[in-house]
């Protein structure tokens, strides 16, 4: 019996051992979030690897509601030092911060990612606009026979929503609630849509819930199909069935022009240059977020924020937008820069 | 006695015999059929793997003729020396009529970026290499390799691929003139994860499964025995017991992700252990295993006739002289197997890993348990959501190394069952 004890006592302090070690000290930075910015921070973070001598960062992809609670739970070095976020900082995460110590966040815009809605190139591309994105997704509408009343969505085909569109049967694969491209989507594709409805427009004041059960409910009778965190796997499906429209990041259907092709959105078709210049519609900024009270304990995070924030990374022609990243304007991307530089930290009302 | 053909009971079973004949065909051909789908999956999954992952082990190289200016090392610091300004010096005097910008630009993209850090590599290893001009063959891009290896259809229109006409041009006369080559892709086994398809590898997510594999089995292994020893040779057989029976037998049926919050909440929380790294990871998989282990080790334990203990100890062996050497080395093949059969099941465990960071990108190779790592199944999953086109190859490829270390492993299960069982 003694000796278990001591067996166990001495596991014991072998766990904590490990885990002071690590407390003394992590020369590498530690960064968590959206699974939008992963491939654009985890290229970054391997230039700055292979060209400095810091150790390369480690990025774990854990979505960027994920990102914030590990961010958030407080100062020292067994916390994140960066959350990428594919949407910015609400409110609620700001003040869980800030009650958990981590005062100072400075907030870095890196640019812009174009959600694009694809098909398959066997077919001819579609012609939308957020008003027929919200009828046909949405899980209740406006009833079709007119007033001022919500059904349960009874559309079944594209020509049921607008006569221009083909009869071709309503199937859309996107990502799943938990997913950051998904409540982007939700917000600038359907809630837009749904505001051309002026009831609709109006119920924003008076009753707030009833306007976002409407504005963001996905239907769920089978017609949008909840394709999981996987954009490849959207892609293959789509080859395979030439009707169905998918729902993911500029990235896929740039690497993979070939095989799909992005429908237009409000007579806008998603490419490089009509996000980047704002004229596409349902395109959504990009930022992260830094712990201001790590930078100088983590050996690195300056040199890293001064290579993300460079103009070979995130420029017009820097290796991001090679990457399907949209970079913003150069003025916009001068004021940033010198933000960071300064780590003027960030106010939320 | 009686005729056989007059005999009511004999005709009477004769009668029947057709049909029980019939009946065990039927059960024969089920049987066989069940086998057959099974092994029609499996072959189906073998080639949809193999025949989309084969061409990763291959790599495209160019090759391009550097004059290492010395202008250009001045400095100490050999990292702050312009490599990719010497690459493209090389390609534009390769090319020479390329002039304007964007073509240029185009034309640079056809060398892998990874390149530069190749050529800092040489230098560092050969520092008489500065002033002279070398041939050197660097990695193509991975669109380049893709197009190489037919992944890319250079006959759909330029707006439509990622190579355009002129690169297509180029890459037609560097061909001509043999300096396109493929060969063994030696880096997708050396080096770690990397956000470009042509550099990335999979040794940094081996070593991340050897050290997480290494926890896991130092620790399970001898707890698990242990536990199965105490359970079945000394525990008194109460209600007590019987408890503890039915949760070892609930725990090996809980879903994985569950030990993953374990994990988290009790390793990470708790005991403040760094997140991501092979220490954790080992720690929760072998909360998984045990319970695999524990069962596989009393079910052979169990295979141990009675007679060996009761002559041990009739022979005045103490109880724990009777376990020790009589017991344990005959159950030690069965529970070695249990134990292989665990650990491959770790091996190819993803979702406990999520929980307590594993699933990242990581570039430097891990050189112990505490430095983040990533497990092999980690890194296909990651692959496999990536949008560049070559890394579905490489997903494959993964796949298959993955494969083959779990072919090995349960190899060398059967190996050992046949070597060292004892048939009673």
């Amino acid at each position: 019996m003694k000796k278990s004890i001591l067996v166990a006592s001495a596991l014991i302090a072998g766990m904590y051992a490990v885990s002071s070690a690590q407390a003394a000290g992590r020369d590498y930075i530690s960064i968590v979030g959206s699974s939008t910015v992963y491939p654009f921070s985890t290229i970054v973070a391997e230039q700055f690897g292979k060209t400095t001598n810091f150790k390369t960062p480690k990025i774990e992809s854990t979505g960027t509601g994920g990102g914030f609670k590990l961010f958030c739970t407080g100062v020292g070095v067994e916390n994140p030092d960066i959350t990428n976020a594919s949407r910015a900082i609400k409110k609620s995460e700001f003040d869980t911060c800030q009650a958990n110590g981590v005062k100072d966040i400075v907030e870095v815009k890196i640019g812009y990612d174009g959600i694009v809605l694809a098909n398959s190139k066997k077919n001819a591309p579609f012609k939308l606009s957020r008003k027929d994105i919200f009828l046909a997704l949405a899980k209740n509408v406006p009833d079709p026979k007119g007033g001022d009343t919500l059904v349960p969505n009874p559309y079944k085909t594209w020509q049921e929503v607008n006569p221009a569109l083909p009869a071709t049967k309503i199937e859309v694969l996107g990502p799943p609630p938990t997913s950051g491209t998904r409540d982007a989507f939700v917000e600038l594709a359907m809630e837009a849509g749904a505001k051309t409805f002026p009831f609709i427009h109006d119920m924003e004041k008076k009753d707030k819930d009833m306007y976002k059960a409407t504005t963001q409910m996905v239907r769920e009778d089978g017609v949008y199909i909840e394709a999981g965190e996987n954009d490849n796997l959207i892609v293959q499906k789509l080859e395979a069935n030439p009707n169905a429209v998918g729902i993911f990041g500029y990235s896929f259907l740039d690497q993979n022009a070939d095989m799909i092709q992005g429908s237009l959105v409000e007579n806008e078709s998603p490419t490089f240059d009509n996000i980047a210049s704002g004229k596409y519609p349902v395109s959504r900024p990009l930022f992260f977020y830094v712990k201001k009270a790590h930078v100088d304990v983590i050996p690195g995070i300056k040199e890293y924020l001064a290579e993300f924030t460079s103009d070979k990374a995130w420029g017009n022609e820097g290796y991001l937008a090679d990457k399907g990243m949209i970079p913003m304007e150069k003025k916009e991307r001068d004021q940033v820069a010198k933000d960071v530089k300064e780590l003027k930290t960030l106010t939320v009302k | 006695m009686d005729h056989p053909a007059t005999n009511p009971t004999i005709a009477k079973v004769n009668k029947g015999l057709k049909r029980r004949y019939r009946a065990e065909r039927r059960f024969r051909i089920c049987g066989a059929a069940a086998i057959m789908t099974a092994l029609c999956f499996l072959l189906l999954l073998f080639f949809s793997i193999i025949s989309g992952g084969y061409k990763a082990f291959q790599q495209t190289f160019i090759k391009i003729e550097v004059f290492f200016d010395p202008a250009e090392f001045i400095n100490e610091n050999l990292a702050t020396a312009n490599f990719p300004g010497l690459i493209k010096t090389s390609l534009s005097s390769m090319f020479p009529d390329v002039t304007a910008r964007s073509d240029k630009k185009d034309l640079y993209y056809l060398v892998s970026p990874g390149a530069s850090f190749q050529l800092m590599e040489l230098v560092k290893n050969n520092p008489a290499l500065i002033g002279q001009t070398t041939q050197v063959w660097v990695g193509a891009n991975d669109d380049v390799d893709m197009l190489l290896k037919g992944n890319i259809d250079r006959t759909r229109p330029e707006t439509e691929r990622r190579v355009n006409d002129r690169q297509l041009a180029w890459l037609d006369k560097l061909a001509g003139e043999g300096k396109i080559k493929k060969t063994f892709n030696t880096a997708f086994f050396k080096s770690g994860d990397s956000r470009e398809p042509e550099l990335a590898g999979i040794w940094g997510a081996t070593c991340g499964s050897f050290y997480t594999l290494l926890i896991t089995l130092s620790l399970s292994f001898p707890i698990g025995v242990a536990a199965a020893v105490y359970l079945e040779e000394f525990a008194p057989k109460n209600r007590w017991t019987d408890i503890i029976e039915v949760n070892i037998n609930n725990l090996a049926a809980v879903p994985s992700i569950v030990y993953g919050l374990l994990g988290l909440a009790v390793f990470i929380n708790f005991f403040g252990m760094p997140r991501s790294t092979p220490v954790v990871g080992g720690l929760v998989l072998t909360l998984m295993t045990l319970p695999i282990i524990i069962i596989a080790s009393r079910a052979s334990l169990k295979s141990v006739p009675p007679s060996i203990r009761e002559a041990a100890l009739g022979i005045g062996a103490s109880k724990m002289q009777m376990v020790a050497h009589h017991v344990l080395p005959l159950a030690l093949p069965g529970m070695l197997t249990g134990t292989i059969i665990g650990m491959a099941h770790a091996l190819g465990e993803t979702a406990p890993l999520l929980m307590v960071g594993m699933v990242a990108f990581i570039v430097d190779i891990p050189h112990g348990i505490t430095d983040p790592a990533t497990v092999l199944p980690v890194q296909i999953y990651l692959w496999s959501d990536s949008p560049e086109r070559a890394f579905v190859e490489k997903t494959s490829a993964a796949i298959m190394v993955l494969l083959a270390f779990l072919f090995l492993m349960n190899a060398a299960a059967v190996f050992l069952r046949k070597r060292f069982e004892i048939k009673w």
